[in-house]
């Protein structure tokens, strides 16, 4: 479903060339829940931002559902990683002064899901990251864990091709991790396809599969 | 995303931060607010010069000896002497004349008058008859001068209220008693009703004397001020106007009449002058308040510009999640276009106040007009597009990894 074929990102900055991804070559089946993992700087980050259609590579080949995403236009891009991806991101990144509901809502405003569906899905999946008791609370109400969740949530509601999480508990107590890794698994066995990046071996174990990066290459 | 919603999430936003939303809007507030309480005050007096001017009688010729053109050094209007009672019995009589229905010879001058132990300064008219109907002068007790007071040159006189409370107090009726006007005794024999007025002409501080009184016993004279002549209808006044003018070169044996030694206006000629000086007056006033609006509106980009950044976190999620570059662009703008809309609501309401305010102080006639009122939500709501353009552009050019890595 994901095929990563020859793709280098070099960053330019004045004369100076740092390559961070180095013709990497990969793919990623349905349904299949792999980690990335490496140390910092290694070009794991890159590689999820491409991934995540955040970013473009600057040679090679990323297909994701058969669509070729690397020569996709702003707007193209934006419409991919509405639909096909589900971000979860270390830092939660949920809007502030704004309830769990609302939060988990706003990928499907951008969709254009009807007002009444919309309200209907986001207490779905809230139920499911079990927050059906926290849906009017604002972020500064709910502790890490909690908050990852309705991140989660959140993902999910377009129902995406990939669920693309980086480092989704770098900044969770460990005893909330373990919930946090329960449902990653839950969901990948209701057939999610789900990419996690992280530098920690105890988490990358929750794994089926594990993608090793260094130096902007793949190592095994 | 429907548009209410882009709608009610940006008042959120806003009420968020409510002494910075406020401050934002206070520049348009001002700016507005003083645009539209000038042309209100503008357009106040504007009116209430046409009424006074219109209250003088339209369909109106008024002559007066001098040329209006002049030479090098001009003497003041009125002050030559080659407009006679004759002239006006000549424009009254002559086969020439078609369109004219009125003729008033009359002759003004400031001077002292006294009765009861008060004395005041005012202006006497000697007047004719039919100088109350072409004036629209009416009597609230006695009468108005007769043909019979003319012809027999009495010594009577028709006061104006104003004189009336100067000389006898206010609510007194002195129709009967008796008043020196420069040293001459003179019977009062009416009193005119107030026309109001308190700006260049006060008509209510007026004495009518006949014509005749005026120019023998008080001020020895044979010449008139003026001449004020009433068309059959307006839509003859610039044939009654050349008719006079042939009629009067030719009875002052000038052939050219460049050369002519009087001039006439019509009641139109000087409305159109006040018209045009209070017009210019409220437009330069009116550009003044609008650079203040100039002022608020580079207010409005630069708190929109501090929010962009702050807000850089948010607008990568945004992005992250499938905003397209309309949608932030929408989300900024429409938050700029509120904080500029609402300013200049609240300034057309404290504009509107102030000049109801400030003409009831100076007592001009109230007025705002509904182009006003276009035109301060017109201009707030361009403002915030114009102002507002370029931070939410700067906003939807974020590149979404740069935006979330923003600390």
């Amino acid at each position: 479903m994901i095929q990563v074929k020859d793709v280098s990102k070099i960053y330019k900055t004045g004369d100076i060339e740092t390559i961070a991804l180095d013709k990497v070559s990969f793919s990623i089946k349905k349904g299949e829940f792999v980690a990335i993992m490496g140390p910092s700087g290694s070009g794991k980050s890159t590689l999820m931002h491409i991934l995540g259609a955040l970013d473009t590579p600057t040679s090679g080949e990323y297909t994701l559902d058969g669509e070729s995403v690397e020569s996709l236009s702003d707007d193209e891009l934006a419409n991919i990683r509405n639909r096909k991806i589900g971000f979860v991101f270390q830092s939660f990144n949920l809007l502030p002064r704004t309830s769990a509901l609302q939060n988990v809502i706003l990928p499907m405003m951008y969709a254009g899901v009807p007002k009444a569906e919309r309200l209907k899905i986001a207490e779905k999946y809230l139920d499911m990251v079990g927050l059906s008791d926290r849906m009017n609370h604002t972020p500064a109400q709910l502790s890490g864990g909690q908050q990852q969740r309705v991140a989660i949530a959140r993902s999910l509601v377009l129902n995406p091709s990939i669920i693309l999480a980086d480092e989704p508990t770098g900044n969770i107590a460990s005893a909330q991790a373990d919930e946090i890794m329960d449902i990653f698994k839950k969901l990948n066995k209701e057939g999610h396809t789900i990419i996690m990046i992280t530098h920690e071996p105890d988490i990358a174990e929750h794994a089926k599969r594990t993608i090793y990066v260094k130096d902007g290459k793949i190592v095994n | 995303m429907e548009f209410s919603e882009v709608i009610q999430e940006a008042i959120n936003t806003l009420t968020v931060n409510k002494l910075r939303t406020f401050l934002a809007t206070l520049g348009i507030v001002i700016g507005i607010g003083s645009v539209i309480a000038l042309i209100s005050l503008g357009q106040g007096t504007q009116k209430s010069v046409e009424n006074q001017i219109q209250s003088l009688g339209s369909n109106l010729l008024t002559v007066s000896p001098g040329s209006s053109r002049g030479g090098f050094v001009q003497g003041g209007a009125g002050s030559a002497t080659t407009l006679t009672y004759e002239d006006a019995k000549a424009i009254t009589t002559s086969s020439q004349i078609t369109t004219i229905n009125n003729v008033s010879p009359e002759l003004s001058r400031r001077t002292q008058v006294t009765a009861s132990g008060n004395n005041t300064n005012t202006q006497v008219i000697g007047a004719t008859s039919i100088y109350s109907e072409v004036h629209k002068v009416s009597i609230s007790s006695g009468n108005f001068l007769t043909q019979y007071d003319i012809d027999g040159q009495a010594k009577v006189a028709v006061l104006g209220p104003q004189v009336v409370t100067d000389l006898f107090g206010e609510g007194t009726n002195p129709v009967g008693s008796s008043i020196r006007i420069s040293g001459q005794s003179f019977r009062v024999i009416g009193v005119t009703v107030s026309k109001g007025g308190t700006g260049f002409q006060n008509q209510d501080d007026v004495i009518y004397v006949p014509i005749t009184t005026a120019q023998k016993s008080l001020f020895g004279t044979t010449s008139l001020t003026s001449i004020a002549v009433q068309a059959k209808s307006e839509e003859v006044m610039v044939q009654a106007q050349d008719e006079v003018g042939y009629l009067l070169l030719e009875r002052h044996r000038l052939s050219d009449p460049t050369q002519a030694d009087f001039s006439i206006f019509s009641q139109n000629d000087i409305l159109n002058t006040a018209s045009s000086v209070t017009g210019t007056f409220t437009a330069l006033l009116s550009g003044i308040a609008a650079i203040s609006l100039v002022v608020g509106g580079i207010g409005i980009m630069n708190i929109m510009l501090v929010t962009v950044t702050e807000r850089t976190r948010e607008i990568g999620l945004r992005k992250a999640l499938g905003a397209k570059k309309k949608n932030i662009i929408t989300q900024f703008l429409i938050e700029s276009i509120i904080l500029t809309f609402a300013g200049g609501i609240i300034g057309m309401a404290i504009g509107i106040l102030a000049s109801i305010i400030i003409s009831k102080v100076i007592s001009l006639p109230f007025s705002i007009s509904f182009g006003s009122i276009i035109l301060a939500i017109g201009v707030s709501g361009a403002i915030g597009i114009l102002f507002g353009w370029y931070p939410a552009k700067k906003a939807s050019d974020l590149q979404p990894i740069e935006a979330l890595r923003y600390e």
